[in-house]
């Protein structure tokens, strides 16, 4: 038997409850069950989440690293779009 | 009046919690021989971190042990300075490893068998054995999903694999009679709401394993009458040499530290 028999997955991980999960790595498994076994045992060995998610590498749609420029150079030039025009009041915590 | 303690359930008490840490050690160090040979890097992984629950459980019960014993032995020296007859492991722990199906089997029985025992002990009257089981409980369940998904993988896969667990489990089921045949510590035990009775979580655990088969659609062997003694030290020929190479270091360099 070999791992590359197997197809990969992505894994993410919510590290506390009220955050996000987020990835974390890759790893091979013959199905949903047992990647989420291997996520377990390979990524949450020192108590780094509350929750797995994991996904067919295959399923994720990425963007062309080729139309990179397309996509986002537009953004590049539109620093309005910060929020770093505005003074925060001293009261303000927490933002 | 303070009544005195019953000599004989303190004996017996002491044989029972070595007989819970022995078995953990055992297979643990028996899941520690896959290391580095396991068939992908995930799986490694995973035996290791079951390995490592079963040699936690155990470090927690032999100084239980050890404490009840009153002679002085810590988790060490009873892990590493006793000989094999002096280990009260159940027989099925210490077989050899086999091929990976073989191992997940073996793993697979033991699991179901702790689940029913950690589950009743939980609710001990020995408070001390009762957190021992509840957070041994909690690494249980995991082993269970992960041996009994591979049991149900592999049985239920190729013509190659389901012909490798069955006649794994063909191989390993004589030593299943042992897990529910109560001796005399296990009915002091019971008696003194120590630890449940065995006949009573045989039909449990046997209801279980049948689930398991039937997803895994294999065939459940002959109940075999002839139970092992493992828990009474006497066992097959394969422990002393699993001893062997797990107190070596201890055996070679007495009170090696690092």
């Amino acid at each position: 038997m070999s791992e590359t028999d197997w197809p990969l997955f992505e894994v993410f991980i919510r590290s506390r409850a009220g955050l996000e999960h987020k990835h974390v790595g890759s790893l091979h498994a013959a199905d949903a069950r047992m990647a989420i076994e291997h996520a377990r045992d390979v990524y949450t060995r020192r108590q780094e989440g509350v929750s797995l998610w994991v996904v067919r590498s295959a399923d994720i749609v990425a963007s062309d690293p080729g139309e990179a420029d397309a996509l986002f150079e537009p953004a590049r030039d539109k620093v309005y779009r910060h929020p770093t025009f505005y003074a925060i009041p001293d009261e303000v915590k927490n933002l | 009046m303070r009544q005195a303690p019953d000599t004989a359930v303190e004996q017996a008490r002491c044989r029972y919690v070595l007989r819970l840490a022995d078995t953990s050690l055992v297979l643990g160090q028996r899941l520690g021989e896959w290391l580095g040979h396991a068939p992908a890097l995930e799986e490694d992984l995973a035996l290791a971190n079951l390995s490592l629950d079963l040699i936690g459980q155990a470090r927690l019960l032999l100084t239980y042990a050890g404490e009840l014993e009153g002679r002085g032995r810590d988790e060490d020296a009873l892990a590493f300075l006793r000989d094999a007859p002096e280990f009260l492991n159940l027989t099925l722990a210490e077989q050899p490893n086999g091929d990976f199906g073989h191992t997940i089997v073996r793993q697979w029985l033991i699991d179901a068998w702790q689940l029913e025992i950690y589950g009743a002990l939980e609710h001990s009257a020995d408070t001390r054995l009762a957190a021992i089981a509840a957070k041994a409980l909690r690494e249980t369940r995991y082993h269970y999903r992960f041996s009994s998904g591979w049991l149900v993988r592999l049985g239920d896969g190729t013509p190659e694999s389901h012909g490798r667990v069955q006649s794994a489990l063909d191989a390993l089921w004589r030593f299943t009679a042992e897990l529910f045949t109560p001796d005399e510590v296990d009915e002091h035990m019971s008696r003194a709401a120590i630890a449940p009775a065995l006949t009573g979580l045989a039909p449990h655990w046997s209801a279980r394993i049948d689930e398991a088969l039937r997803a895994a659609t294999l065939t459940r062997p002959p109940t075999q009458a002839y139970p092992w003694h493992g828990k009474r030290g006497v066992h097959s020929e394969h422990l002393g040499h699993l001893l062997g190479e797990m107190q070596h270091l201890q055996r070679t360099y007495p009170g090696a530290r690092w």
